[in-house]
């Protein structure tokens, strides 16, 4: 009925073809997507919604069990408010809306079965740029009619605690690593780059985010023969502004790398828009798996206790 | 030969780095270097992505931490097991070459003061290295343009460059397998399909693949975009 500003399929992403010029993509905050997946007991890496800032306005074609889940949105159904992050049943005619975010950028939106698009590269994720995956590689647009795949219903309605949602404020902390490219800044760049923080610009998307703030200084050049991207990285060209690589960019990139943040940081600054604030600091190696390992394990202890619902 | 460089890039993939140049011997290197690690199947190993001079490596940090991983590729290099670069492909690409297709050939010429033509008989006279993919999907970096017809990039770069167009920037050429922005000086146009989802592997060239180009006219360019075969 209403597209939302940007609203796309998206799943846990497209590993696997980096090296042939295809981005991961998948849910930029990938916490959240589990999480709406699990509250419809759904495969975890069943494809969802991803809404972007204003949400969309959907009318059930059947009987369905939903969730909601990221950033906090104005949920309704028929007009009535409704809360996120639990099981929602959800009548043939009912009108979801998912409205205003009041904070964060992105919600997702899980069907029990998940949502029906063919598997492209291994995965339902749209990537706008390459025109595939998702719906026809394109956002949804109104009149689009979003498919399912069949589970039977589930009987609980399984909701998480208000401790496992996550509290988005319009401040966001990264923790780092520094490098691959750290020894083409000085002491006073790399300084600069970890103290200061850094305002999300509205040059801003799926790709990446150009962010704001003291500049950082290049050693002698600010350009590097192009090698390979991720998630996390963060780029500074010539103008000493970073840039933030998200899940869709492009694969290669010609800017020297002066450090990426850890994988268990991300699915956080997935939720970051214009006009708020990312600070960068340093952490080592081992302290990063560590908190990646309290991530995969957050998940998997949330996963076990809502089965138990 | 310059030492290798193993950098972390975050906590879930190494970049094992050759030198910092477009050159055939480090390429040679990544792909070499590529090949063996797929033969190796180590375990925790995700994905590679081969680019100009350095391999990235994805891991997983639960199966695989980096000094392991550095530890198990460093042994890699030194055995026997370093199989070396494997055979890679060679394809020839049609190209119609100047007027619409290829609105850039008139500035790359006066560029170097030297007729269109010249520029075509140049860019189709060598056979060309596929350094990296990457861009977007399938797109091939090619290199390295006889110095006679190397280009810089447009100033401004175009919002809208049709699929198939073949570009120089610098002493790189290289194809768009879709319509994208950008600023490479595009001298003429394939009708080759470089990516295809449906396919495996989806992208047409690989990094260490050889490219040859050969000029057609623009009737043979429409029905090879038919589908029909040219002599």
């Amino acid at each position: 009925m209403r597209s939302g500003l940007f609203t796309t399929v998206q799943d846990r992403g497209r590993y696997g073809c980096l090296r042939y010029g295809v981005p991961i993509s998948g849910a930029m905050d990938e916490y959240s997507f589990t999480v709406a997946n699990l509250l419809v007991d759904n495969n975890p890496d069943a494809a969802c919604l991803e809404t972007t800032l204003i949400g969309p306005q959907l009318q059930a074609l059947n009987d369905l069990q939903a969730a909601v889940t990221g950033g906090e949105c104005e949920l309704l159904i028929n007009g009535s408010v409704t809360p996120m992050w639990q099981t929602l049943e959800i009548s043939k005619d009912d009108i979801v809306t998912l409205g205003k975010m009041r904070s964060g950028c992105r919600s997702y939106l899980a069907i029990r079965g998940g949502i029906d698009v063919p598997l492209v590269l291994g995965s339902r994720s749209t990537y706008l740029r390459g025109g595939f995956g998702g719906m026809n590689g394109q956002p949804l647009s109104v009149d689009d009619v979003i498919e399912r795949f069949h589970l039977p219903r589930i009987d609980t309605r399984l909701s998480v605690s208000s401790s496992q949602v996550p509290k988005i404020t319009s401040t966001f902390e990264a923790h780092c690593l520094v490098g691959p490219q750290a020894d083409m800044f000085d002491a006073t760049g790399i300084d600069t780059f970890f103290s200061c923080p850094y305002v999300v610009t509205s040059e801003s998307d799926r790709m990446g985010y150009r962010l704001r703030g003291s500049l950082i200084a290049h050693k002698d050049k600010a350009d590097i023969v192009s090698d390979a991207l991720l998630p996390g990285t963060v780029q500074v060209p010539k103008n000493g502004q970073p840039i933030l690589i998200m899940r869709d960019a492009q694969t290669t990139g010609g800017y020297p790398k002066i450090a990426t943040v850890i994988t268990s940081d991300i699915s956080m600054l997935g939720q970051a828009k214009p006009n708020n604030r990312i600070s960068f600091s340093e952490i080592t190696l081992e302290d990063a798996y560590k908190r990646l390992n309290e991530y995969r394990e957050r998940l998997r202890r949330l996963a076990s206790e809502l089965k138990k619902q | 030969m310059k030492s290798v460089r193993y950098l972390a890039l975050g906590d879930s993939a190494l970049i094992v780095e050759f030198g910092d140049a477009i050159s055939l011997e480090i390429n040679s290197r990544v792909t070499a270097m590529d090949d063996t690690i797929h033969q190796a199947k180590i375990h925790g190993v995700e994905e590679t992505v081969p680019t100009y001079r350095s391999l990235l490596v994805r891991y997983d940090p639960a199966t695989v931490g980096l000094q392991k991983l550095v530890s198990t590729i460093q042994g890699l290099e030194k055995t026997k097991e370093f199989a070396g670069e494997q055979v890679h492909k060679m394809i020839e690409v049609p190209v119609v070459y100047g007027g619409e297709y290829g609105p850039d050939l008139e500035s790359v010429a006066s560029y170097h003061r030297i007729t269109p033509e010249q520029v075509t008989r140049l860019h189709s006279s060598c056979s060309y290295r596929v350094y990296m993919i990457g861009f977007i999907a399938g797109f091939p970096y090619l290199g390295t343009v006889p110095i006679e017809i190397a280009a810089p990039r447009l100033e401004t770069p175009r919002l809208k460059v049709p699929a198939g167009s073949v570009g120089i920037a610098e002493t790189q050429t290289g194809i768009y397998p879709r319509e994208a922005p950008g600023g490479w000086r595009i001298i003429g146009r394939s009708s080759m399909k470089l990516f295809d989802v449906n396919l495996d592997p989806p992208a047409l060239l690989a990094p260490g693949d050889t490219v040859k180009f050969k000029p057609v006219t623009e009737g043979d360019y429409a029905r090879l975009r038919a589908g029909e075969n040219v002599v």
